[in-house]
Parts: C-alpha cells; structure tokens; sequence
C-alpha cells in the first residue's frame, strides 16, 4: 500500500483523488456559508504546505509565517479597497481614510490600485521579505530556537506595528468590508464558488510543488541540511542558500494562502497576523505528521475544522483542547497523527513475530521515505535544543 | 528522469482542475452607475411559520475579551428569559442562538455570517470592541440582517443594518467634557490605549477644547494591554493639569491607576474621568486605587428608577447577590426590549418592516426612557457623571437636564465641523 503511494501512479490517483473531493463533491454537498468557511480552511492548509516543507523537511521552525501571511493579505486588501472606492465611491478614497485619516491616499498604497502589481506583489513581496531576511539569518548560522524567538518577534512586531497605523492600514479594525472582487461581485454565490475553487486549485498546486521539491535532490539535501548541517557543509553544499529556497517557498505559499483569505472571509487584521495565528498555523502542521506530505495538510483541515465545530459549543474549553493535544502529539508521537498507522503496523508485526531480532531484519527501509510516516524526525526534544546550544 | 515524467503529468491534471474552478464565474460589476443598485444578497431564509422566532447573540465567551462580553451574554439572556415568560414577540417563544466571537474580529465575521446564513436568525444582539462592529458591520448589510450592538463606541457611523444603543461621542464624552468646564476645568491631560476609540475620542476632545478655551497639556497613547505606566504617569504628574482624561481599555487600567496614586496623585488632588471603567471593572482595577475617581455612562447600578430597579433584582437573582450591573449590559438588555418593540409595531420580522417601522419607537429602559432615531439608528440617552464609592459602586454626581438625541456624526456642533471629513 505505501509503495503504490509512493509511486507514480499512487502520486497521480492522490492528486486526482484530492482534486475530485475539493472541486466536486466539497461545492455540491456543502452549502454557500460552509463552502465558505472550506474555504478559508484551505487558505490556512496552504500555509501549512509551506511550513511541512519549511519546518519538516528543513527543521525551521518559522512561528512567524503570519508576517507572510499578512503582507499578502493586506496587498490584496489594500487594492480591493482602492477598486471598490473607485467603482462605489467615485472618490477613489477607501472609506476609512475619510474617517480617520487625511482623506487622501498615501504614496505607497498607489501601486496597488493596478490588479497586475498587486497579483505580482502578492508573490514578490513576502518572497522578497524572507530573501533577505532568510540570508541575513542563516548566512549567520542562527538556527534553532533563536530562529524561532526572532522568527516569532518579527510577528510581533508586524502585528503592532499595523495597529499603530490607524490611518493608512485601519489599525486594529484591519480591512473589511469588500464588495468586489476584480471586477466581480462578491455577494454572487457562483463568484464565491469561483473564489473556492481557486484556493483548492492553488492548495492543489502547493502540494504538487511541495511534493515535486522533496522527491527532488534540493528535498534530499534540504532533510541533510535539517539532521546534520555541518556535514552537509563539508560536503561542498551551503546549508543557508539551502534553507532560504524553503523559507521562501513557505513565504510564498503563506501570501499567497494570505490573498487568497481577504476576499473568502471578506477581512483581514492585525489579529489575523501577529503571534497567536502564527503559533495556530503550526499546531495543525505539528499534529498532522509535519515531515509528511499530507500531514501538513490534513493536520490543518482537520484542526480548523474541529475548531469550527467545537468552539461554539465549549467555547473556552477548546484553547485547552488544542493545548492538550499539542502537548500529546510533541511529547508521545513527534511525528503527528501520520505516524499513527506506522506505529500500529509496527506494534502488530512485533506480536505477531514475537522476536523482536527477527523484527528488525524483516522491518523495510524504504530508501525514498516520501510519504511513509517512518521519515517523521525522532523528536523536537532533540532537535531544538541541540542545535541551540551550538 | 522520474521526477520530471510525473511533473509532466501534474501540469495537464492542475490545468483541467484550474479550468474547473473559472467554469463558476458569476456577475461582473462593469458599471459603476448600476453597480449600487446591486440587489442585496440572498433572500431571508428566517422562518417565522413555528411558534418559535431565532434570535442569535454574538459575544466573546474566550479570549481578552471574554470577560467583558460575558456579562453582557448575561443580560441579553435575563432579557430573553423574561421576554419568553411574558408570552414571547409577537407570541413567538425566542430561541437563542449563542456563538463565541474569541475577541478576533475575523472570528465576529465568521460567526456572524453564520448565525445569518445558516441559522436563519430574525436578528444579532452583541459585539463589543469597535473592531468587532467594523468586522460584523459588511456581513449585516451584504445579508440584508439585523445587528444590535450594546456599547459606548466612537461615533462616526449610521447603517442601517446596526441599531446602536450605547452612547455615540456626544452622550458620553461631550458631556463629561461639559461637566468639566463647569467644573472650571482649564488644562486636561489625555491618557489612552492606542485604538481607533481612544484616538477618535481624542480627536473630539482637542476640538472641543480648542473651541472651549480648555488647554490640553498631553495626549499620551499606551499600547493595548500594557502595563507601564511610569512615564506617562510622570508626564501627567508634571503636567500640573486641573484633570485627566483616561481612555484606557482594560488590564492597563490597573497599572496606570495603581502607579498613578503611587506617585501621590488622587481624585483630589487630579481628578480622573474614565470612560471605559464601570461597576464591572472596579474590582478589577481596585476599589483602594480608583475610589473617588470620576466615571461618565448613561447608566448605573445605582440609580433610582423603578424600572433598574426590577432590572437589577432580577439580575442578581438569576445570577447572584454579587453581580452587579454595568452601562453595556444595560444597553443590551434595553436593545432585546427595543427589537421586540419594533417588531411588534412592524407587525413582522421582516428586517425592511422593522426598520421601517424602528424610528420613534421606544421603551422604559433602567436608565430612563429610551426612544429610536430612525435617521441614524441610535438612541437617545441621557448621559451621567458618577464618582466611584466606597462600596465599589457609581453614584451619580452629575446628570444632564434631558435625554440626548444621538448624533454620530456631531453635526450640530460647530467646532466638530472639521472632524470626520
């Protein structure tokens, strides 16, 4: 079973499996608010994507994908509001400005009035941001906890520094209020079935390209950078432009999923972005398996989904829920739910042999472990702090 | 070589898939002109046939806010239980439907989205933090719903889809500006939390206090949730000004009152009027710290009406001796009462009949009689200045003559003219 998976022919039925339960039976079994709120689910699994390959594959831990998230998001915000004042208000003046602020557009919200920069924008912009930021850091050898402390402040600081700005970016009332959609209405049920479907063709896309890059040398080298990075830079390769390409790929994908959620949920703010979403987009990663393609993904799906269902019941129960399962998944199975059939096949094989000598002989070592639950690391416990201390 | 073969195969399969997801293409706004005429979106799917009628309330029963939004939770659950036990609206029984905004406005969107698409009910009560109103307030209008939202807030805003019972700028900080002046007060110091209510108050009081020969000695802004206190207590405290004015939200209220008798400040010697700190937050702040201090709502637990009076027994015998009552759950167990009133003047549940029908209808609130303006969707209020007591409640100390009409956009005043252009 797990070698037809990791073959070919198991990644296309995958791929086309995912794509017939996303475009055709999520759109025709759900209704218009919970293909919605599918929706913007999707956007946070396409984060996640970015974080499996980031985190799981190249052992970053990135607390700080809101930041990406968010630029992209108040890209597509900022040139919604200015099309939507252009086509409602006349005045070309996103309502908020004439509230608030001076009543005038500042300079660097200009280019986002054309819909070219800002789709250009979406991708260069958070690309660009953990270009630098990825070289500055990694070319440092900073890594481990000191990238995530930096990585999470940098979310922080975003996060405070958008509330600040009451004026321009609406402060901690974020954006809202959109009313079209380059040029299509948004209240139109079958324009937000489009909208739906783009982010599930993107999400798509995501794991195609997620899966394409850990199948490839880059992936190899990317989990060789991740266990023993001094050797990898023995060896000729260097371990910072290695783990730049990911951070910047899992950048990319988190604005990206960023302008995908304005238009979907109709707002973005500063609490979309700062630390707690940024933490959340992790937990989904983390519980799902995140050395594992899917994991990733579904491990997000199904944490918002949970989320969604069980909140409004036990609404102040949940933050302990999803606490507690944190907790179990890092401590007892570090490889996520993904490693769950892993370790009962495992279990069952060691009763059935009684031998646990004979076990080990029979046990298979898949030499491309894409999508085996096995190539989950051994534990955060020993992976953070040793790097750490370095 | 394997890996490109099946890159060769995705690229067709992510083609088809893309060319799927465009087939749902639905209406292009091309015109401007015609593009507000827009019909609002999906038909009402509020069901009035049963004996029972859905009303939704919206708070944040997780989160920062939590502790605020629960109390008002509570009123509007008094409001609903009585409303039930006197033979319903319309002699529907409601049936609430309670979501949890977690104090994140994109979280009071969601929700709000649902308790209008999914749960088909006739109309939302709650909301607190403006983010939240501005969060909620695109769902309303593009679902054609209706919001009733409880709290003093910053002005600036009429929809249609929202009825505002808490004090818009000029029930609340207006007069306790009045008050002031009377007072002889000639210098003030502005103390906030960096928000868009702070900032919009501020933005008023430095008009006013322009036009009214009131100097103001500092505008000082405290990130939400801060503790320090230190240096902007200092700057006050050198500032020598006859008041302060505080705007701060929640926890930050603790420290700055707690550093600001530690530098030997007091409601004597500097009197501070609060707009955020009512019964509910006193002990929180502590009593030792804010005892004397200045407070302006349009309602306290104290006052001498039969109609708080029933209000507040009724209260604390459904959730305890202990709790008290606060200007916001006033507000909005006033607005259950308010939506019942129009919609028994509508004759419907329908929200173009109520809001037809909203203008001029009023009821005998705790804090006095409350009547609808069908301009701008406020209410009139008749707003109070209180000094906190011994016992940790307000008492009024100031009350203006009659009820305020709302005007949220101050357009009766002259020195406002500049603001909110």
């Amino acid at each position: 079973m797990s070698t037809f998976l990791q073959s070919r022919w198991g990644v296309l039925t995958g791929f086309a499996v995912g794509a017939v339960l996303l475009l055709v039976l999520a759109p025709t079994g759900l209704s218009v608010f919970n293909l919605a709120l599918l929706g913007k689910f999707i956007c946070f699994a396409i984060v996640a994507v970015g974080i499996g390959l980031a985190w799981g594959r190249g052992g970053m831990l990135t607390l700080g994908q809101g930041v990406f998230f968010g630029l992209g998001a108040y890209i597509m915000a900022m040139h919604l509001k200015l099309a939507d004042a252009f086509l409602f208000g006349g005045s070309g003046v996103p309502d908020f400005m004439s509230l608030y602020g001076s009543g005038e557009v500042p300079g660097w919200w200009e280019p986002f009035r054309s819909p070219v920069v800002t789709l250009i924008a979406v991708v260069l912009v958070p690309g660009l941001v953990a270009l630098v930021l990825g070289l500055a850091v990694f070319k440092r050898r900073v890594k481990g906890a000191y990238f995530a402390i930096l990585s999470q402040a940098l979310a922080a600081a975003f996060a405070v520094f958008l509330i600040g700005q009451q004026a321009t970016t609406g402060g901690s009332n974020g954006l809202s209020g959109f009313r079209s959609f380059f040029g299509f209405d948004l209240k139109d049920p079958s324009n937000k079935l489009m909208l739906y479907s783009i982010a599930a063709v993107v999400l798509l896309l995501a794991v195609g390209t997620s899966r394409q890059l850990m199948n490839s040398r880059f992936g190899e080298l990317l989990i060789a950078v991740r266990d023993q990075e001094e050797r990898v830079r023995f060896l000729g390769y260097d371990p910072a432009t290695i783990k730049t390409v990911a951070y910047v790929i899992a950048a990319v994908m988190a604005g990206i999923a960023g302008a995908l959620f304005v238009p979907i949920v109709g707002i973005i703010s500063p609490a979309d972005v700062g630390v707690i979403p940024s933490i959340a987009f992790l937990i989904g990663v983390a519980i799902g398996g995140r050395a594992t393609l899917l994991g990733p993904v579904l491990g997000a799906l199904s944490v918002a989904i949970a989320q969604a269902s069980l909140s409004s019941t036990f609404p102040s129960f949940w933050v302990y829920f999803q606490g507690l399962l944190f907790v179990l998944v890092i401590g007892f199975m570090p490889g996520g739910l993904a490693s769950l059939p892993g370790l009962v096949s495992r279990l069952r094989r060691h009763r059935a042999e009684q031998h646990p000598t004979e076990q080990r002989k029979t046990e298979p070592a898949p030499p491309r472990p894409i999508l085996a639950p096995e190539s989950a690391p051994p534990a955060t416990a020993t992976e953070v702090p040793e790097e750490a201390s370095r | 070589m394997r890996v490109s073969v099946t890159t060769r195969a995705l690229i067709p399969l992510a083609a088809a898939a893309m060319v799927t997801a465009l087939t749902g293409c639905g209406s292009q706004i091309s015109d401007p002109a015609s593009a507000n005429s827009t019909a609002s979106g999906g038909s009402s799917c509020v069901d009035t046939s049963g004996s029972s009628v859905k009303v939704g309330f919206i708070n944040s029963l997780s989160g920062t806010m939590a502790i605020s939004e629960n109390t008002v939770f509570d009123s509007l659950s008094l409001a609903a239980e009585e409303i039930n036990a006197a033979g319903g609206v319309m002699g529907k029984q409601l049936q609430v439907i309670s979501e949890d905004g977690a104090s994140e406005p994109t979280k009071f969107a969601e929700r709000a989205g649902k308790l209008i698409q999914q749960d088909c009910t006739a109309a939302v009560f709650g909301g607190w933090t403006s983010s939240s109103r501005k969060a909620m307030l695109p769902v309303f209008e593009a679902n054609d719903a209706l919001l009733f939202y409880p709290v003093q807030y910053e002005g600036l805003e009429a929809s249609k889809n929202i009825f505002y019972t808490g004090a818009t700028t000029n029930q609340q900080i207006i007069p306790a500006l009045d008050y002031l002046a009377e007072q002889g007060t000639k210098s003030i110091f502005l103390v906030g939390s960096d928000y868009v209510f702070p900032r919009t108050a501020n933005k008023i009081i430095q008009a006013y206090a322009a036009a009214h020969g009131m100097e103001v000695l500092g505008e000082e802004y405290a990130p939400l949730g801060s503790t320090e206190f230190s240096t902007i207590v200092n700057k006050v405290r050198d500032s020598k000004a006859d008041a302060v004015f505080n705007t701060l939200n929640g926890d930050s209220n603790v420290a700055f009152f707690r550093q600001y008798k530690s530098v030997g400040l007091t409601a004597a010697s500097m009197p501070v009027v609060s707009v955020s700190i009512a019964e509910e937050e006193v002990p929180g702040v502590g009593l030792e710290n804010v005892e004397g201090q200045l407070t302006a709502w349009d309602y306290y637990q104290t006052l001498d009406t039969p109609a708080n009076k029933k209000f507040v027994a009724a209260f604390k015998a459904k959730f305890g001796a202990e709790r008290v009552t606060s200007d916001p759950m006033e507000a909005a167990y006033t607005s259950l009462y308010l939506w019942k009133a129009m919609v028994e003047k509508a004759g419907s549940f329908e929200v173009d009949k109520v809001q037809a029908a909203a203008g001029g209808v009023s009821f005998e609130a705790p804090e006095g009689t409350v009547t609808v303006d069908g301009e701008n969707n406020h209410i009139t209020k008749t707003p109070r200045i209180g000094k906190i007591n011994s016992e940790g409640l307000i008492e009024t100390v100031w009350s203006s003559p009659a009820a305020v009409e709302p005007d949220p956009f101050l357009a009766s005043y002259d020195w406002a003219k500049d603001l909110g252009k």
